[in-house]
């Protein structure tokens, strides 16, 4: 292209030229490709608070950093190639430092590119920030190592929430083992959770037995056959999900199918 | 002592620029400061508006995302800053590899590194196909694709947020550059210094030469990065008006017999 004698190149040899270059570009494009695709699938990422779904934010987020630099607590990080998160983006590890839910979401007040959403975790007016709103992920307890589930008395998770006794509640079991004492086992409830993740940062155990993952990897989904009749919020899944089933295609393709005698009768 | 000062008064100024730059983000991490927040990617400015750098825009576009207007306002002024006015000058002025380059380009002048491109040939032009590549896998893979292995924003993120600088890329960044090929990333690869290249046709700011004085020395070719654009040199008068020319003013400070300047218009 900056070739002195360019103009001494016919438009031939020039096409050839960007045809080669081009198909030598597309062979190291692979590698390239199959290393940006395999560092954005990394599915176990905690994003900051309003942080619009996986998909999207790596997609939109422009690795400024200003969210981390924002945040009072040192929550977040950017990540560094080899992270699990894709290369540059925000995301924090409750383990090392929770996300402390402040009430003013500074980190949401200042990104730039709406990677993390103020409607998110805004008040359903969406004039006033309410952090109980962020789904960063859902508390997910070990029931196996969690020492409350052994019978031993601790309700570190449990004090440690901020929406104590609403994210996190205790119920009260007989001790079977003892005959005498009281289990007082953790439960997370996960429409509460916001998976701020102070409860793992505050568990006991040595790898703690109650940690948060993204909403996605820890929850279930159900679909529209199985609807809580009676509660009406759940009820609106069926209007909002637009199921419509086009009658006359039903009627028509079991007509079909009864009418098909054809393949009854032939024995091949 | 002075006149030697003298031949390194516009790379004494672009070190003074790149690392004030880097502090200032660095501050801002650490203590707060407001002068510039973020990193080489987006920057808001004084905490009123921002800057941000057009290519990673452009691949975020091509993912398909929408981008907010004060991001787009900041690509705006970036654009007419090196495009109108500047040149390709953040490629000499801001970028922190440009000083890891710099020092290869330098120790293969006095000798050390290989000489002559023997291993490696690649056509200067082969930036912009790694340009037009990081557009189409941005597309395809729905994530901005250069900026997840760009050297750039590596090193920045390293430097301003203190994860200490693991100084993997730059080190291979320096090696290539020293022992396999000329100027080889800045040169033939980086698409950002690309990208400033393609905009800076028309800008304001230009080397200028008055050939008459010009005694056909060659110095400035020994030091320029883009010996290319120097294409005039020895031969008539005129702006150095290629975009590929990084405004940094080496050729300038070394020609003894003052027949380089810069020029506004
Ligand atoms: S809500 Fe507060 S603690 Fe949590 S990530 Fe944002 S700034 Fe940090
Ligand atoms: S402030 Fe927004 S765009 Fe910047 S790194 Fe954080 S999430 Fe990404
Ligand atoms: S992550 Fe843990 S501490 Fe945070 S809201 Fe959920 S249960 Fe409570
Ligand atoms: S070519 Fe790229 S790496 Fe080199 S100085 Fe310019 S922007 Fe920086
Ligand atoms: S022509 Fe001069 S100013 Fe331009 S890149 Fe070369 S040495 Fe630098």
């Amino acid at each position: 292209m900056e070739n002195k004698d360019s103009s001494k190149i016919s438009r031939g040899d020039l096409l050839k030229g960007i045809v080669k270059k081009g198909g030598l570009m597309m062979l190291g494009g692979l590698p390239w490709a199959a290393y940006v695709e395999e560092n954005k699938e990394e599915e176990f990422v905690l994003r900051p608070p309003g942080a619009v779904d996986e998909k999207k934010f790596v997609e939109s987020c422009i690795k400024c950093g200003i969210c981390v630099e924002e945040c009072p607590y040192d929550t977040l990080k950017l990540a560094k190639p080899g992270d699990d998160a894709l290369t540059g983006t925000p995301f924090f590890t409750p383990r090392d430092i929770p996300c402390y839910m402040c009430t003013d979401i500074p980190c949401v007040e200042a990104c730039p590119t709406d990677s993390l959403l103020k409607d998110l975790v805004s008040d359903d007016n969406n004039d006033k920030y309410d952090i109980n709103k962020a789904e960063m992920g859902v508390a997910v307890i070990d029931r196996k190592n969690c020492l409350a589930y052994w019978g031993i008395r601790c309700d570190a998770c449990y004090r440690a929430c901020p929406l104590l006794d609403e994210a996190i509640v205790l119920n009260f079991e007989r001790n079977k083992r003892t005959g005498k004492h009281a289990m007082m086992k953790p439960e997370v409830n996960a429409d509460i959770c916001t998976g701020c993740g102070m409860c793992e940062h505050a568990c006991i155990t040595e790898k703690a037995s109650i940690f948060v993952l993204p909403r996605e990897k820890a929850l279930g989904k159900v679909n529209d056959d199985y609807i809580k009749g009676w509660d009406e919020e759940d009820e609106s899944r069926l209007d909002s999900n637009n199921i419509y089933i086009d009658k006359n295609q039903v009627e028509k393709s079991t007509l079909d199918y009864l009418n098909d005698t054809g393949s009854l009768l032939n024995d091949e | 002592m002075m006149s030697n000062l003298s031949k390194y008064r516009y790379l004494i100024l672009r070190r003074i620029v790149q690392i004030t730059i880097l502090v200032l983000f660095w501050g801002a991490n650490r203590y707060g400061w407001k002068v510039l927040v973020g990193n080489l990617s987006t920057a808001k400015v004084l905490d009123s508006f921002y800057l941000a750098d057009p290519l990673a825009v452009l691949q975020i576009l091509a993912t398909g995302t929408i981008i907010s207007l004060d991001i787009l306002i900041g690509v705006l002024i970036i654009v007419i800053f090196y495009g109108l006015i500047t040149g390709r000058s953040f490629c000499s002025w801001v970028c922190p590899i440009n000083i890891v380059t710099d020092s290869a380009a330098w120790l293969r002048k006095k000798g050390y590194g290989e000489k002559g491109n023997k291993y490696l040939k690649l056509p200067k032009s082969m930036r912009y196909y790694v340009l037009g590549l990081a557009l189409i896998l941005s597309l395809v893979l729905g994530v901005a694709a250069y900026e997840v292995i760009n050297p750039i924003g590596i090193t920045v993120r390293e430097i301003v947020f203190g994860f200490g600088i693991s100084a993997t890329v730059l080190i291979l960044i320096f090696l290539f550059d020293l022992f396999v090929l000329k100027n080889g990333f800045c040169g033939h690869i980086c698409p950002v210094g690309g990208f400033y290249s393609l905009i800076s046709k028309f800008r304001l700011l230009k080397v200028h030469l008055e050939n008459d004085k010009c005694t056909s020395c060659m110095d400035c070719k020994t030091v320029c990065p883009e010996v290319q654009v120097l294409g005039i040199v020895g031969k008539k008068s005129g702006d150095i008006s290629q975009g590929a020319c990084t405004n940094c003013g080496r050729c300038i400070e070394v020609c003894e017999d003052d027949a380089l300047r810069f020029k506004f218009f």
